[in-house]
């Protein structure tokens, strides 16, 4: 339970810890007047349409309180939807609306609540109860997400998201969150979620990690992740890199999904993406850094970039959790 | 331009190494001690001087001040002399004391009523030394005497000189033979003669002998004592060294609460077209913290340009600093549990005030109040989300629900006898509001696991650094050296460019270690 690594094992494993990131990545890399596209959902949406870049639908915006009392009639034709905080952080306010059941709405979980209770979520959200700092929010309603069938079982309730970290326009690492019974539907890694890393040259299922530990399964939908490969991934790898070079943040986390229809779509960005996805590849950042550093020293090709980052950090199964990185 | 790394080793080691300079200063030139606990009692002393004028003519009134000897120090004093021209006269011209005497000297042109005049001191004793400096040997002056009394002294000389091997011996027997209850008849004649002042025969006698002697004025120091007046020691030389004596008890040396106010004859107060003057002493002490005392005479010496002292604030506004001075060091615990260790808090610095807090309450009590405030609120906020309310008004019905509960406790222990439970007043309760109200949406959010964890973390920081705040010697640093928040800003702004691991990412990590 209490057990710990030694610092020099985690330098040897290339492991970055919180501080480095702070300082040596987000502080440096990334200018805060890039920040506010990332933080505020809205802005990225915007931001990514007029770049062509595909993101679910918004079906609306509600700034103010007055407007909540008209959420029900906004709401009408839909039948399944999602409520957010524009500026909501660590996938917190969330409510994930799946169908309808008379005058009430299903939520992922199944619980069925009455419309007093999405105004209430939805008040919450402009008060700033979800935002960083406590700010004033807007809340923002859009399409639930109909993710690929491929994807189906390796999420239980939520929808599975791929994240993708790039550094200054290279693709370095990447994970998909898949939510468990014991997340309750959220995709969070320290809740219970399954983190499954992606092997960046390939797509292929590196590793699944469940509370630090390598899992073989999905342990609610019994799915054997070793044997999934993610579909579109160059789409995948094409639209991180694209959000790197639209946002100006050059440290940076891409939450893409996977629309049966449409393909990946860009959900949000983060700008202090997180460090668990070096469990769910268990691999290190720092070594990929390095490399990703003379990548993007060397070419400012989008394509470029990604066909160097596949060939560099394709990593070859060795045995379960014993990886090795073939660096030039 | 340097590299902000660069920048911030620099500046950071110039703040470190300057409040630690200062601090050395400060300890080492200025004497500051570094540590806290010695304690030194103060004496405060009021002098009145009691004079009636004689007529309506001009009054001057000469106060001879205290010479500082066997350790004590002199840390202020005030002249109240309303009316009065005032000045204060230092001569070396008495060479027979050899040392600096200072006279307070008081003018005025006309006077028609009894007056007093006052000087107050404190003073407290530096040095624990009963050793007194060299004095001038003069060979006594024979007394004059008339032939009966010469014949009764030589008698008693004859006598105690039997029994006695040296001065000291004599000057011992001398007293003892005053205090006796049935002294001998040439003792009592000699008393009867001479006013019944045994202190003057005595020195006649001492004279009479050849032995050197002179008085010892000053004031035996009783706490409370009011109405004291000057008491006398004689001191003899013995030819080697001076000796002294209490005439009242015979004992010899220098009592150790005896405050020596002149040594040698002479006069004290001396008044000049007045009557009836008398002299008269009001005693406190009190103890007060070496530091103080320090800072004290600090005041009353130059004032130099690197020495920021709080001491030169006034009480009220030293005793507000005290806390201020100890939140960077609280601060420092947080940036260092976050940094270096890893807790995750809820709120950055909420830790610091209920640390702060926790001063106040003593730290058992102000666990168990903040535990039952944050129990008890959770409970009532968790009905307050059902009734669906706009975020402000929410909170601001939980900071009322909160002083509510706070009010409850402190009537319910009251009446129950729990005195410390009132210091339930002093947890800052915007705080407890919004800390409850986090950590109810923490728990509709992510659970009770991560309530546990937050809140724990809070509570272990917050304790962590009020055991730190409450620590004597930081206390005692931070408010005696506040250059020291230097060092404490440069160790900080290093801490800020630490890119190493965290220990809880050591633990995070762990598995990781398969290679």
């Amino acid at each position: 339970m209490f057990g710990i690594i030694s610092p020099s094992n985690l330098r040897r494993l290339g492991i970055l810890g919180m501080n480095r990131r702070n300082i040596g990545f987000i502080g440096a890399y990334n200018k805060r007047k890039y920040y506010r596209i990332a933080d505020n959902k809205l802005e990225t949406k915007s931001v990514a349409l007029s770049r062509g870049i595909p993101v679910p639908e918004l079906y609306g915006t509600i700034e103010r309180q007055f407007q909540i009392k008209r959420i029900t009639e906004q709401l009408e034709a839909r039948d399944s939807f999602v409520i957010k905080p524009s500026q909501g952080s660590g996938g917190k306010g969330i409510l994930v609306i799946t169908g309808r059941n008379g005058d009430l709405f299903v939520k992922a979980s199944g619980v069925e609540i009455d419309s007093r209770e999405i105004k209430r979520h939805t008040s919450n959200i402009l008060a700033g109860l979800y935002s960083l700092g406590g700010r004033n929010d807007s809340a923002m309603i859009e399409a639930l997400i109909d993710f690929d069938p491929l994807l189906k079982d390796f999420s239980f309730e939520g929808v599975p998201d791929i994240r993708v970290i790039v550094f200054r326009g290279v693709p370095i690492m990447a994970m998909i969150r898949c939510a468990t019974r014991q997340s309750d539907g959220k995709a969070n890694l320290h809740q219970g979620a399954v983190g499954v890393g992606i092997d960046i040259g390939t797509g292929q299922i590196v590793c699944a990690v469940q509370h630090n530990l390598i899992v073989t399964q999905h342990p609610d939908t019994g799915v054997v992740f070793g044997e999934l490969k993610i579909p579109h991934w160059q789409r995948i790898l094409d639209l991180a890199a694209s959000c790197a070079n639209m946002t100006g943040l050059d440290y940076l986390g891409a939450d893409i999904v996977i629309d049966r229809i449409r393909g990946p779509m860009l959900l949000e960005l983060n700008a202090r993406p997180g460090l668990a996805i070096q469990v769910a590849n268990q691999a290190g950042l720092r070594h990929r850094l390095a490399i990703a550093e003379k990548i993007a020293n060397l070419t400012d090709d989008q394509d470029v970039k990604i066909k160097l980052a596949r060939e560099q950090f394709n990593q070859t199964r060795v045995g379960i959790g014993q990886l090795a990185l073939k660096i030039v | 331009m340097l590299s902000s790394r660069v920048q911030v080793g620099l500046i950071a080691g110039l703040l470190i190494s300057l409040g630690l300079g200062l601090t050395l200063y400060k300890a080492i030139n200025l004497g500051f001690p570094l540590l806290p606990g010695e304690y030194r009692d103060v004496w405060t002393v009021e002098t009145k001087a009691n004079f009636r004028p004689s007529s309506n003519s001009a009054v001057e009134v000469e106060l001879v001040l205290p010479t500082m000897l066997a350790g004590w120090t002199n840390l202020d004093e005030h002249f109240a002399s309303s009316g009065f021209g005032f000045s204060i006269i230092d001569d070396q011209a008495d060479t027979r004391l050899m040392a600096v005497s200072r006279r307070a000297r008081w003018t005025r042109q006309s006077l028609d009523r009894p007056t007093t005049l006052y000087y107050k001191m404190q003073l407290y004793r530096s040095a624990d030394s009963s050793q007194l400096p060299d004095f001038p040997v003069f060979n006594p002056v024979q007394p004059r005497l008339e032939p009966d009394q010469q014949a009764a002294m030589e008698r008693l000389v004859i006598k105690l000189a039997e029994k006695s091997s040296d001065q000291e011996r004599f000057t011992h027997l001398l007293i003892q033979e005053f205090l006796r209850d049935s002294p001998d008849q040439d003792t009592l004649f000699l008393l009867g003669s001479y006013q019944e002042d045994a202190l003057t025969v005595m020195m006649d006698v001492l004279a009479y002998r050849g032995i050197p002697a002179h008085q010892i004025r000053g004031i035996f120091l009783e706490d409370g004592r009011r109405r004291q007046t000057l008491s006398s020691l004689v001191e003899i030389y013995n030819g080697e060294g001076w000796a002294i004596f209490d005439p009242g008890t015979g004992i010899s040396g220098l009592p150790h609460n005896f405050l020596i106010w002149q040594r040698g004859d002479g006069t004290i107060l001396n008044v000049v077209g007045g009557r009836n003057s008398s002299l008269e002493f009001a005693l406190v002490s009190n103890s007060l913290p070496v530091k103080t005392v320090v800072g004290m005479g600090q005041r009353t010496e130059e004032v130099d340009l690197l020495d920021f002292s709080i001491y030169a604030l006034p009480v009220e506004q030293q005793g507000i600093f005290k806390g201020l001075l100890l939140i960077p060091v609280a601060a420092l615990v947080v940036v260092f549990m976050r940094i270096l260790i890893g807790v995750r808090t809820s709120g950055t610095f909420m830790p610091v005030l209920i640390a702060l807090a926790f001063i106040q309450t003593t730290l058992m009590v102000g666990l168990l109040i903040f535990l039952g405030l944050v129990g008890i609120g959770l409970w009532i906020r968790s009905y307050l989300s059902h009734l669906n309310l706009l975020l402000v008004s929410r909170v601001a019905a939980v900071i009322i629900v909160v002083i509510l509960l706070m009010a409850v406790l402190a009537v319910v222990s009251y009446k129950l006898g729990l005195e410390q439970a009132l210091t339930v007043t002093f947890f800052p309760t915007v705080i407890v509001a919004w800390t409850i109200e986090r950590m109810s949406i923490l728990w509709e959010e992510e659970g009770g696991h991560e309530v546990l964890i937050q809140g724990g973390g809070s509570l272990i920081v917050a304790v962590l650094a009020y055991l730190a705040m409450s620590s004597p010697i930081v206390e005692h640093l931070t408010f005696n050296f506040p250059e020291l928040m230097l060092s404490l800003l440069g160790l900080i702004l290093l801490l800020g460019k630490y890119t190493g691991f965290r220990l809880s990412e050591l633990h995070r990590f762990r598995d990781l270690a398969v290679k």
